[in-house]
């Protein structure tokens, strides 16, 4: 679970690629700058391309673990 | 990222359509613009008959391969229609039905999902694609 405190979370258990990055890019269009979500996901995929979709729009990954097959990402938006 | 992603889809196969749906909603949610231009099978499956029913698979799919997609749906796989709404839901897609397509398979703007925005020429294709990839699949 996340260790900073978090504005919203985004359940993407079970989803597949790239319902995970589709979900949580909707949820940070709802944030104001600054502000964090949870994600937690998991496909496998998603490491790689929580990574990628950081680095490509801007915003951070400020905190990431994985724990048995689920991976939990905490994001602040740009 | 703002150089756009262009797709021009042709076969109406439920697989070909699911992988063009996830490289539309990946690169919406990426802030990348997708045009999509729908010509014939493809054009086809985006008609309100067809949208939400069972398609067909490429041929290299087999028996197995429609099993593991059947297998995949029932297991909650979102389905491409709902896939490419959600994509223009989150970013800027546009999706033009090909006019020449339309006349071939004799079809009117009101057959068409609501998913497809209007209907163009490939010239106006091809200049919304300014010097953006073009993918046909």
């Amino acid at each position: 679970m996340a260790t900073v405190s978090v504005d919203l979370t985004v359940d993407a258990r079970g989803l597949n690629c790239p319902m995970p990055i589709v979900r949580t890019a909707q949820a940070v269009k709802g944030l104001a700058s600054g502000q964090t979500v949870e994600v937690i996901a998991t496909d496998p995929g998603s490491v790689k391309d929580f990574s990628a979709w950081a680095k490509t729009t801007g915003n951070e990954i400020v905190e990431q673990t994985a724990d048995g097959g689920e991976f939990h990402f905490v994001l602040r938006k740009k | 990222m703002d150089e756009s992603l262009n797709l021009v889809l042709f076969s109406g196969t439920d697989d070909k359509l699911q992988a063009a749906a996830v490289l539309t909603a990946g690169a919406a949610a990426l802030g990348k613009p997708v045009n999509i231009f729908l010509q014939y099978w493809a054009l086809d499956a985006f008609t309100k008959a067809k949208v939400e029913t069972k398609l067909a698979l490429a041929p290299e799919a087999g028996d197995e391969g429609r099993a593991a997609v059947d297998a995949a749906a029932k297991a909650g796989q979102v389905s491409w229609a709902e896939t490419l709404r959600q994509a223009k839901d989150l970013g800027t897609v546009d999706i033009q039905a090909c006019s020449l397509s339309m006349d071939i398979l004799k079809l009117e703007p009101e057959d068409l999902d609501p998913l497809v925005d209007g209907t163009e020429g490939v010239t106006a294709f091809y200049l919304n694609a300014g010097d953006g990839q073009v993918v046909f699949i």
